[in-house]
């Protein structure tokens, strides 16, 4: 007769299924929400590492929260985990859209065995899993995230907190797997009125006369929240470093017997697992007047492959050119006419707040450009050199230029300053010292936690179609090249095309959203009067001005 | 072949429009055959096995507003692929209303002593019965793309309830047997031991078998 308390060794087992069940069941659903499709390869010699036997990635990053929340519990009576998907638009409207829940009940099944049935019926689970988290709702709005809302996900355990998903959620039961501590069960309860969201489009400023503005910076993600966006980079990893499962040193090597259950064999060994090198952002090289230019694309996805758009060598920031009329002394104050000999101050380090403002002052004077400082933040790195470009100075006497890229008016996060590469260019002394390495740089490690959408996402299918931002009625329209006609341009080095598809999807505002935006307008409204005496003290110079434009 | 008596028989019925009906079978099949495929077993010494690793894609439909999940492996794809293809074709070829059942049977072999063939013993068995429907315009067309994709999604959870019953498997077979429960002909998967086949139903609504069968008796009958 069988002894029906768990052995030892069985109990350790099953700890080690349950645990490592719910770290794939997590990676799973938050993969199902990341708005790309997913591909894994069988493998037909088992490598060791495959839990489960399932080809199933570990997003480090993932299995990081996932360990985070279970804090070394596993699933119990009264103590669930718990993935709650969630929906975020770019005006800051959240809403709950399913919670997905690993659950433990009483019923025990003492007779199962724990090395060989348990472990292929949550291997059958995870299967169910995989077909399930493609048929709720959630699924397909998560694969046109990008646009104008994000899918997030936030994991926690104990009880389960149903209430957000709204009135009438529907519930769909996963399975359930019997093990001789209690019956395990998955299943996903999801919201069904989705009917709020609102087809609000981005309005986007185009580029002032020669200005690049750069929307793409990351816009941080702000920290009173623990969600996180289903769409990340888990390439790069100088930002949070986040250790590959350290358990993934013991992986499952399963190895089953058809003997008789006495001698059933089931070993589990212990075996370096690498996981594979961050992918690196791809940056494409263009030459431009017989010089290399590196610019850096905001590619910022987890698989995001601009392969349209060639491959270089990682090297520096965007290409930006320049505003002017900022003043040094005074961030609001606008600049005249004739000021220094028509070369205004570069002003230094304007607050965060107020840079909003400042941008909006820039207006190219008497043609001259020259580059802005910007003030600087830590995560923000910009080093780029360049061949000059055509409205700096005579483009023969420069060998390097510098290039700032300069936050585009109304993106809430500042960019800091890039060095100067070459002293020879006019107005150097105005240039911003700093430099900062390309470690830094948002672009190409992100921070902890952006919210920023790629350029090219945005469509079911992910490969270079040109997401339309009203939904789904373009799936079936695939973009397989953009040449747009006459989209050569000699002075700035990226075609119309390129420009085209990276500035697709920028990122939101910051007046739209509701924190950042109130801020800066509370602040503008304080500013007015001071700036309405500013200009009532310059009339004289702005008629002035206005005479000579005549 | 009528399903043995301790065979497990699930019948599904979808409504769709002609260049729907590849896609939403191949849905179907493809998501009862990820969950009935395990990967390759490697048999060692002493009876013991270990057991290769099943990899999965997505597949976006074309025509359908929907989504779903395969094994990694292109020769059970094209498999699938060419069995529905042969089943599209029949149904758009009979001249009948559009109505026919493709099934998918798993069955277990066992070995006779010559000179009886083996026998093919099925455990469990899927139906879907397909009735295919012409649409009238572009508006219909696009409703009918959001229907079929609600109608699947109901489907692939009909399919998982089954799947989590939990019920009779074959035994886990020795080296000797593995030929008798599993498909190993593949080279990356290994699916239980399956076979698709389809009837066209006439368009007196009686399938084409059961037409003979009546006349026979008729005949029989004077």
């Amino acid at each position: 007769a069988m002894d029906t308390d768990l052995s030892s060794q069985d109990r350790k087992d099953l700890d080690k299924f349950i645990k490592f069940f719910a770290l794939k069941t997590v990676q799973v659903i938050v993969q199902a929400r990341l708005g790309e499709k997913i591909c894994t390869r069988s493998s037909s010699s088992p490598t060791g590492s495959d839990w489960f036997n399932l080809a199933i990635k570990d997003i480090p990053e993932v299995t990081h929260e996932a360990k985070k929340a279970l804090a070394g519990q596993l699933p119990a009576v009264g103590r669930s985990m718990c993935v709650e998907i969630s929906l975020k638009t770019s005006e800051g409207d959240s809403m709950e859209l399913e919670i997905w829940c690993l659950e433990m009940n009483e019923k025990c099944d003492k007779e199962i065995k724990v090395s060989y049935t348990v472990y292929n019926r949550l291997s059958l689970l995870l299967k169910s899993l995989l077909a399930i988290t493609r048929v709720t709702p959630a699924y397909r709005l998560s694969r046109k995230q990008g646009h104008e809302y994000v899918i997030l996900y936030r994991i926690y355990f104990g009880e389960v907190q149903l209430s957000g998903l709204g009135e009438g959620f529907q519930t769909v039961r996963v399975g359930t797997v019997g093990t001789p501590v209690g019956t395990i069960t998955l299943s996903c309860a999801y919201r069904i009125n989705l009917a709020f969201m609102s087809t609000r489009q981005f309005e986007r400023t185009p580029p002032i006369m020669g200005i690049i503005i750069d929307h793409f910076v990351d816009r941080p993600y702000p920290s009173s929240s623990p969600m996180h966006p289903c769409n990340y980079r888990a390439g790069e990893d100088t930002g949070a470093v986040y250790p590959s499962v350290e358990d993934s040193q013991e992986v499952c090597t399963t190895s089953f017997s058809t003997s008789p259950p006495s001698q059933c064999v089931f070993t589990v060994t212990k075996a370096h697992f690498q996981t594979p090198p961050p992918v690196v952002t791809d940056t494409l090289k263009v030459p431009v007047m017989g010089l290399a230019f590196s610019h850096q694309l905001s590619s910022s996805r987890l698989s995001y492959q601009p392969a349209a758009l060639g491959v270089g060598s990682a090297d520096m920031g965007y290409p930006v050119l320049f505003a002017g009329g900022l003043n040094a002394a005074h961030p609001h104050q606008l600049i005249g006419p004739g000021k220094e000999g028509g070369v205004p101050p570069v002003p230094s380090q304007p607050a965060h707040g107020t840079q909003a403002d400042q941008e909006r002052m820039c207006t190219p004077l008497d043609g001259v450009h020259y580059s802005a400082a910007t003030p600087s933040s830590s995560e923000d790195t910009e080093t780029v050199s360049n061949s000059s470009e055509g409205k700096c100075g005579s483009p023969h006497d420069l060998l390097e230029t510098i290039f700032i890229r300069k936050v585009g008016a109304f993106v809430n996060k500042p960019i800091n300053q890039v060095t100067m590469a070459n002293l020879d260019i006019p107005f150097a002394m105005f240039a911003p010292k700093n430099v900062e390495l390309e470690d830094n740089d948002p672009m190409v490690n992100p921070p902890d936690s952006p919210e920023t959408e790629s350029p090219l996402q945005g469509s079911l299918h992910s490969e270079g179609s040109s997401g339309s931002s009203t939904g789904n009625t373009h799936d079936d329209f695939v973009m397989i090249d953009f040449k747009p006609a006459f989209s050569k341009d000699d002075i700035l080095p990226m075609d119309l095309g390129t420009f085209y598809r990276e500035f697709q999807n920028p990122p939101q505002l910051s007046s739209l959203s509701i924190d950042i935006g109130a801020q800066s307008m509370a602040e503008d409204l304080d500013s007015l009067p001071e700036k309405l005496a500013v200009h009532e003290k310059n009339v004289k110079e702005f008629d002035a001005f206005v005479e000579t434009l005549q | 072949a009528a399903p043995a008596m301790n065979c497990r028989a699930e019948v599904l019925e979808v409504s769709v429009e002609g260049r729907q009906v590849e896609e939403a079978m191949l849905a179907v099949l493809h998501t009862v055959l990820l969950h009935r495929s395990t990967g390759k077993f490697h048999y060692k010494k002493e009876g013991t096995y270990s057991i290769g690793t099943v990899g999965t894609q997505d597949v976006d439909c074309d025509f359908i507003d929907f989504a779903y999940v395969r094994v990694s492996s292109e020769e059970l794809d094209r498999a699938l692929r060419k069995a529905v293809g042969e089943f599209k074709d029949a149904l758009r070829s009979s001249g009948s209303d559009g109505m026919g059942q493709i099934s998918l049977e798993f069955y277990q072999k066992k070995k006779s002593r010559w000179p009886f063939s083996d026998e093919c013993i099925p455990w469990e068995l899927w139906t879907i019965k397909v009735n295919v429907v012409n649409l009238a315009n572009e508006q219909e067309r696009q409703i009918c793309r959001e229907k079929v994709g609600e109608k699947l999604c109901e489907k692939i959870i009909n399919i998982v309830e089954v799947m989590n019953r939990h019920e009779y498997l074959p035994k886990m077979p020795t080296q000797s047997e593995v030929d008798n429960v599993f498909d190993t002909s593949l080279k990356d998967v290994q699916p239980y031991l399956y076979k698709i086949s389809y009837q066209i139903t006439d368009s007196l609504g009686t399938s084409v078998t059961t037409t003979m069968r009546r006349l026979i008796k008729d005949t029989l009958a004077l």
